[in-house]
């Protein structure tokens, strides 16, 4: 896609996505970052600004430079810090940056949002299209910022004509990420729930990246489900990986999880439990056709990718 | 440090024990796996598995198809059923030149308590069919919540019962089973029997929208399998389940099973229906009502054939 270069703004720059994103597009655009984390091995050519998002600072980097788009992926959700915490910078951030958006004439907004904020549950519909409901907080509260941020874009999309602003609702991102999922399958028996065997849907975070960076150069806006390749059970998955798996009874499972949670000895809630118990799919045919995206990895190298990341 | 190792063992050891038994576990099971499938052969004839192989399953990579159907799964199933539909309910087929290929919407009246009248017309469509079918049931969500049964259902093709699913599959040229009556047509107490209690309105809908003829299909014989005297609805409602039938048989030995009444059944002549899918209800029962009333009469038409239950 050769488009012209652009200055683009990445919030959460220094999570392993923002990495891996940065160093996809700072050979073609000026890349400036916005983090409070360090940056390992920062592209020479890449500024960053180890800033607060909710800081003055970084209404001055909008005013000093002409940004032409703005990705964000710094939402935090990190389960062991106080919902108060996260809620103020996950919602004042943003709300923030939208501001600065509308204020100095940004062009595009790419938000990288989750399927998890449909939520895992008994009658959903095999595929969800972008239509449904965000009712994965309905059980799980920590996913509620991200759904609050999923619909403060939103209305920015419909408020704002002018900005081109694209919502990514990727699934289970594996890789060398850090995610509830990934971590889940890289345990080294896997739990599972006895009797549940949900369809799974993953996708390579290559393949996340791509889509980032596909829908910063796309002229296109909206909302898009983003999906890897073909669905496969759970079980299926565990096996390929070659793993154990520890069936535990649904209940007992939950009784364990909320202990061991309590004792701080596990970093899964037990309303996740969910996930390996109902399906929470996505349809991606709007991606695919309007977007003009599809992920390049199959199904082999998605899964074989979960390794990746291990400690 | 020293008190805390003594707790940290009993979870390694179980973890070594699950590793080393799963290739253990796997390689009895693919053993048992080519031993059955001798024994399904000898029992079947070679056409079962003819039959199997000109179905066109659509498999992604993960080896199942787009809501989670597996074929090894199919197979048994489909064995298991070809069992009772031979030797247990002696099942009469009349009418299967009527079924078409492509898609397409069986419509029957529920009943027996468990839902084996879906089961038996589809071991019809399979073992008897021209082409042999496959056909997908939409099952109650509440099922979804059940350990095994939900995984069960899901890889023998059944899929949820929301429209979104049923557009989608019918949209693929599937064959689709809907019983209008749901829950409150399986668990008829015997005073009703044979008596369609109210339809749904949603199949009607789908059907113009998607333009998919109407099978009508019409069981008799379930409805003697267990004979439900009452319904305990407000302890139903209590354990969050559809329905609670009062079924003396199930307290003498051996009344679990149910009786082995002879199966008849008969599949119409496909209806065509247009319009507007939204029209006003008004509209869609006059057309429900014609598809009912085919039903019935072809139910009371077995009735008034049928010389006794069992024979």
């Amino acid at each position: 896609m050769g488009t012209a270069p652009k200055t683009i703004l990445v919030t959460g720059m220094c999570g392993r996505l923002g990495q891996l994103v940065v160093r996809e597009l700072h050979r073609t655009h000026r890349v400036i970052g916005v983090d409070r984390r360090p940056f390992d091995r920062l592209p020479a050519d890449v500024a960053h600004h180890e800033v607060d998002l909710r800081k003055k600072k970084v209404r001055d980097i909008f005013r000093s430079e002409k940004v032409d788009a703005v990705i964000h992926l710094g939402v935090m959700h990190d389960p062991r810090k106080s919902s108060a915490d996260h809620h103020s910078w996950n919602v004042a951030g943003f709300a923030k940056l939208l501001g600065y958006v509308a204020e100095f004439g940004v062009k595009k907004l790419v938000m990288l949002s989750s399927s998890n904020v449909y939520g895992p549950q008994p009658d959903n519909p095999q595929y969800l299209t972008e239509d449904a409901p965000l009712l994965g907080g309905a059980n799980f509260s920590d996913i509620r910022d991200l759904i609050e941020l999923d619909h403060l874009a939103q209305g920015f999309l419909w408020k704002h004509p002018n900005v081109s602003t694209v919502i990514l609702r990727p699934v289970h991102i594996v890789g060398t990420v850090r995610n509830a999922a990934s971590n889940f399958l890289r345990l080294g028996v896997v739990p599972t729930l006895l009797g549940f065997d949900p369809l799974i849907q993953l996708i390579h975070e290559s393949d996340v990246v791509r889509a980032i960076v596909h829908a910063v150069e796309s002229e296109v806006r909206g909302i898009f489900n983003i999906a890897g390749p073909e669905p496969i059970p759970l079980s299926r998955i565990i096996e390929r990986l070659g793993k154990p798996t520890l069936p535990v009874p649904t209940g007992l499972a939950k009784a364990a999880l909320k202990r061991l949670w309590n004792m701080r000895l596990t970093s899964f809630p037990a309303p996740e439990l969910d996930h390996i118990r109902y399906i929470c799919m996505v349809d991606d045919a709007r991606a695919r056709h309007d977007l003009g995206f599809t992920p390049a990895q199959d199904l082999a190298s998605t899964i074989e990718a979960v390794n990746w990341g291990r400690w | 440090m020293s008190e805390l190792l003594p707790q940290a063992r009993p979870l390694e050891t179980l973890e070594d024990v699950a590793r080393d038994l799963a290739p253990k576990v796997r390689e009895t099971l693919d053993a048992m796996e080519e031993r059955i499938d001798a024994f399904l052969t000898s029992v079947m004839g070679e056409s079962f598995e003819e039959r199997m192989k000109r179905i066109d399953l659509h498999l992604g990579a993960g080896g199942v198809d787009a809501f989670g159907m597996d074929p090894k799964w199919v197979k048994y199933g489909y064995f298991a059923a070809a069992v009772l539909y031979r030797h247990y309910f002696r099942c009469e087929v009349t009418g299967l030149e009527n079924a078409p290929a492509g898609r397409v919407l069986f419509i029957g009246n529920h009943s027996g308590q468990i839902p084996l009248d879906a089961a038996m017309i589809g071991s019809a469509l399979f073992l008897e069919g021209n082409p042999p079918r496959v056909i997908r049931s939409m099952i109650e969500k509440w099922t979804q919540t059940l350990p095994f049964v939900s995984t069960f259902f899901c890889r023998m093709g059944q899929v949820v019962g929301v429209p979104e699913n049923a557009r989608r599959l019918l949209e693929s040229e599937e064959a689709l089973m809907v019983f209008p009556e749901g829950a409150a047509g399986i668990s008829k107490t015997y005073d009703r029997a044979y008596q369609l209690s109210d339809f749904g309105l949603g199949f009607m809908r789908l059907a113009i929208e998607t333009k998919t003829p109407i099978v009508p299909v019409a069981v008799v014989g379930a409805e003697e399998q267990y004979i439900s005297i009452g319904n305990l609805s407000s302890l139903a409602k209590i354990l969050g389940i559809p329905a609670l039938p009062l079924i003396p048989q199930l307290f003498i030995p051996g009344g679990q099973l149910p009786l082995p009444t002879k199966y008849r059944i008969a599949f119409g002549a496909p209806m065509f229906f247009d319009g507007d899918p939204d029209d006003d209800d008004s509209v869609l029962e006059e057309k429900v009502w014609t598809v009912k009333t085919t039903i019935q009469q072809m139910v009371n038409d077995g009735l008034s054939k049928r010389k006794g239950i069992f024979f």
